[in-house]
């Protein structure tokens, strides 16, 4: 299984609420997202942070998209390309598989995270590695692969430098691309003068919050581990059918020197991650920079096809998962969601985002798109799960963002629709499920919604809220004012219009 | 031109003057308006908080209570967008009258900017996420305002921001959801104008209660009321 005990790790009520748990706790004991959005939302430097952020990489975004006149059609084709492979998913993949093999690969398949991380952990076993480099992966985060290497004695070093910055302060990240997004330069100083110095290379003593100092600090601290460690993990952006070759896009160059200078290299896969042919990186590589750092190319994309004799990991690993991923395949709405390339456009535009950061999805994949793709990939019997597609307020600024038109709002309704038949299904009854039949019902005819209206015009003063508006009162008034039913609905109004003037009409 | 108005369950309880001020420009502009009583809810709320079959049910109704049409206008942009691009989620083939939210109609049906109306009053306009992204009214209500005698209309920064509204959210979710309305608020506070207008009575009622509980020197008008204006 891939999330085992979860119900039993997440004790709500018995211990406080925590946004920042221990990495070998991962996201399991998160609260689910009302609760934990609340314990966000009260964090004032957390929500400065991420105002700031979200705004500034919003604008560059804009301004990155904004000069492409071709950007509707590069995202349509983006789209188009996702589409032809999930639709032939099968073949792709293994062509994939015979191409990485001929080219010297060993290519290994995992149904969930528990298969793949028992993979990954005999292939650093066998090698007697003591520490592991990491490229940054969202899918070795997915399937926990840190916590289980970990479990075996094994330590895994991120060398992102936001990785870095998440991992030694004990954190889970926030954001895809800037997992650090909630973290100031003053906090992270703090993390580096306290923590470096436990895991190998000393911060400075005197180090400052100058950005400048901060990455030389972590240059030097990693160049410590690239040059000591042989094993090395990472994920992939792309993984090319028809070549056989992955493909690794990033900003600071730390992950081609994890690719390249270790003797041993595992890449952990979604399936989803497939691309037909080479020619299709064309529009992917345009389209991803853009939209995830706001540049026109990323500095840095390393590609690799199997073993290289005499250059490079002498020993390729590429460890295919599913992992929930063919569970979202077969959903007809929600299968589009498998299209995303992790580029964190939607996070950057959320509202909701925003305000309470990455941790209160209490996932891996934070944001609109987490809102759609946890529940996706799980099901929906989880309440936590069960929780996101409710986390939006359907403004639609994901939609417009995502470079491959992911229609997110149409997916999170039909998921909130999933998570009520879910309810339904075990007989629970809610509080909402009854509200919303008698609001249908009060709808199901004008007579019996004139008759509520007057019902509630008659209260005014004393129950000042309407009735079908379910949970309207103890939500709403919480932090805001209610309008004060009027005397008379429109309806009532509009009748005794439209008696007067019948009455004028017999008169003349 | 004989027209429909479906006032939409929220004004048609708690915002009737919407509706009236609706039927106003409306009539200024020579429409004969029909209001058929038989009307009641789009199902955006059902279909939203995840009771398709529900929404359903209300589209249909919908469907049979203007049958026949030859125009259903709305001042709201959120439950236009439900009919016009999630009815057929909901209702299969469903077949429905054409149906425009009220800048629309003036604009593209009448072919009218200046309604004749007069509002000597500071104004900032938000332009609701449904009425911008699924509908996209575009310039059309700004166009509208500006033609008001005495109106100024005051830019509002973040203007495509959400307002944190979003139907059962603001319930669900509600202290993300008034964290939101409080920027929306602060930020139409700091144009300096008198009044926050918009095209949907729901993101106003949330913003209402927002600015109520703040006592923000601010109130709010639906377009429709500033439109019907002649003061």
């Amino acid at each position: 299984m891939s999330r085992p005990a979860r119900h039993d790790r997440r004790r709500r009520g018995t211990e406080p609420v925590r946004l920042h748990p221990k990495p070998d706790q991962a996201f399991l004991g998160m609260p689910a997202f009302p609760d934990a959005a609340r314990v966000a939302l009260g964090d004032q430097q957390l929500r400065a942070n991420l105002r700031h952020a979200t705004h500034t990489i919003r604008a560059k975004r804009l301004n990155a998209v904004g000069e492409m006149p071709d950007w509707q059609d590069l995202r349509m084709a983006a789209a188009g390309i996702k589409d032809e492979t999930l639709a032939h998913l099968d073949d792709y993949l293994v062509q994939f598989e015979q191409a990485a093999t001929a080219a010297g690969a060993t290519v290994h398949w995992a149904v969930d995270a528990e298969e793949a991380c028992r993979i990954g952990v005999e292939i650093a076993q066998r090698h007697r590695a003591r520490d592991v480099i990491k490229v940054k992966s969202m899918a070795t985060q997915e399937i926990g692969l840190n916590e289980a290497l970990e479990a075996h004695g094994i330590h895994a070093w991120e060398t992102d430098l936001a990785e870095l910055i998440v991992q030694l302060g004990g954190d889970t990240p926030s954001h895809f691309l800037v997992p650090a997004i909630h973290r100031n330069r003053d906090e992270i100083r703090d993390i580096f003068t306290e923590r470096m110095g436990q895991v190998g290379r000393a911060a400075p003593d005197d180090l400052t919050s100058e950005p400048r100092r901060l990455a030389e600090a972590a240059r030097l601290h990693l160049r410590e581990k690239f040059l000591s460690t042989t094993v090395a993990f990472s994920g992939a952006n792309f993984a090319i059918a028809e070549t056989g070759t992955l493909v690794v896009v990033e900003s600071e160059g730390n992950g081609r020197m994890c690719l390249t200078l270790p003797d041993v290299l595992v890449s952990v896969v979604g399936i989803e991650k497939l691309l037909p042919s080479f020619a299709d990186l064309e529009v992917f590589l345009q389209v991803l920079p853009r939209s995830s750092t706001a540049e026109r190319m990323n500095p840095y994309t390393t590609m690799w096809t199997g073993v290289s004799p005499g250059d490079g990991p002498q020993e390729v690993h590429v460890i295919l998962i599913d992992n929930g991923r063919t569970r979202a395949l077969a959903d007809e709405v929600g299968r589009q969601a498998l299209r995303c390339i992790r580029c964190s456009a939607c996070l950057n535009v959320c509202p909701v985002y925003e305000r309470v950061g990455g941790h209160a999805y209490g996932s891996v994949y934070p944001g609109p798109i987490g809102a759609i793709l946890n529940p996706l990939l799980h099901g929906v019997t989880d309440e936590h799960d069960a929780q996101l597609p409710f986390a939006s307020s359907l403004c639609g600024a994901c939609y417009e963002a995502c470079p491959v038109a992911i229609d997110i709002p149409s997916v999170l309704i039909d998921q909130r629709a999933a998570a009520v038949r879910e309810k339904a299904h075990h007989r629970v009854p809610t509080a909402e499920s009854v509200a919303m039949k008698a609001a249908a019902w009060t709808f199901g005819d004008a007579k019996r919604l004139a008759r509520a209206q007057k019902t509630a015009s008659l209260g005014r003063g004393v129950a000042r809220h309407v009735g079908w508006l379910p949970g309207m009162l103890g939500g709403w008034t919480s932090s805001r004012d209610l309008p004060e039913v009027p005397r008379q609905s429109f309806r009532a109004w509009w009748s005794q219009r439209e008696d007067t003037a019948t009455v004028k009409a017999l008169e003349e | 031109m004989r027209v429909s108005l479906f006032i939409t369950c929220l004004a048609d309880t708690l915002f009737p003057d919407v509706g009236k001020a609706t039927i106003t420009v409306l009539e200024r502009l020579g429409c004969d308006v029909d209001f058929p009583v038989a009307q009641t809810c789009c199902g955006q709320m059902h279909l939203n908080t995840g009771y398709p079959e529900l929404a359903g049910g209300l589209v249909r109704s919908f469907a049979e209570t203007f049958a026949g049409s030859e125009a259903v206008v709305l001042p709201s942009g959120s439950c236009a967008a439900m009919l016009r691009h999630h009815a057929d989620r909901v209702a299969e083939g469903i077949e429905l009258p054409p149906v425009y939210e009220l800048s629309e109609f003036l604009i593209d049906v009448l072919g009218v900017t200046d309604v004749g109306a007069r509002f000597p009053h500071t104004v900032t306009y938000h332009p609701t996420c449904h009425s911008l992204r699924l509908l996209g009214v575009g310039e059309r209500p700004y166009r509208l305002l500006r033609e008001v005698e005495g109106l100024e209309l005051r830019e509002l920064p973040g203007a495509d921001e959400c307002c944190g509204f979003g139907g059962t959210f603001a319930v669900k979710n509600a202290e993300t959801s008034s964290a939101m309305g409080q920027d929306k608020v602060a930020a139409a506070v700091g144009t300096g104008a008198e009044i926050l207008c918009a095209s949907d009575s729901s993101c106003l009622m949330h913003l209402a209660g927002v600015a109520g509980r703040e006592h923000a020197p601010l109130r709010t008008m639906h377009l429709a009321e500033i439109l019907a204006s002649t003061g």
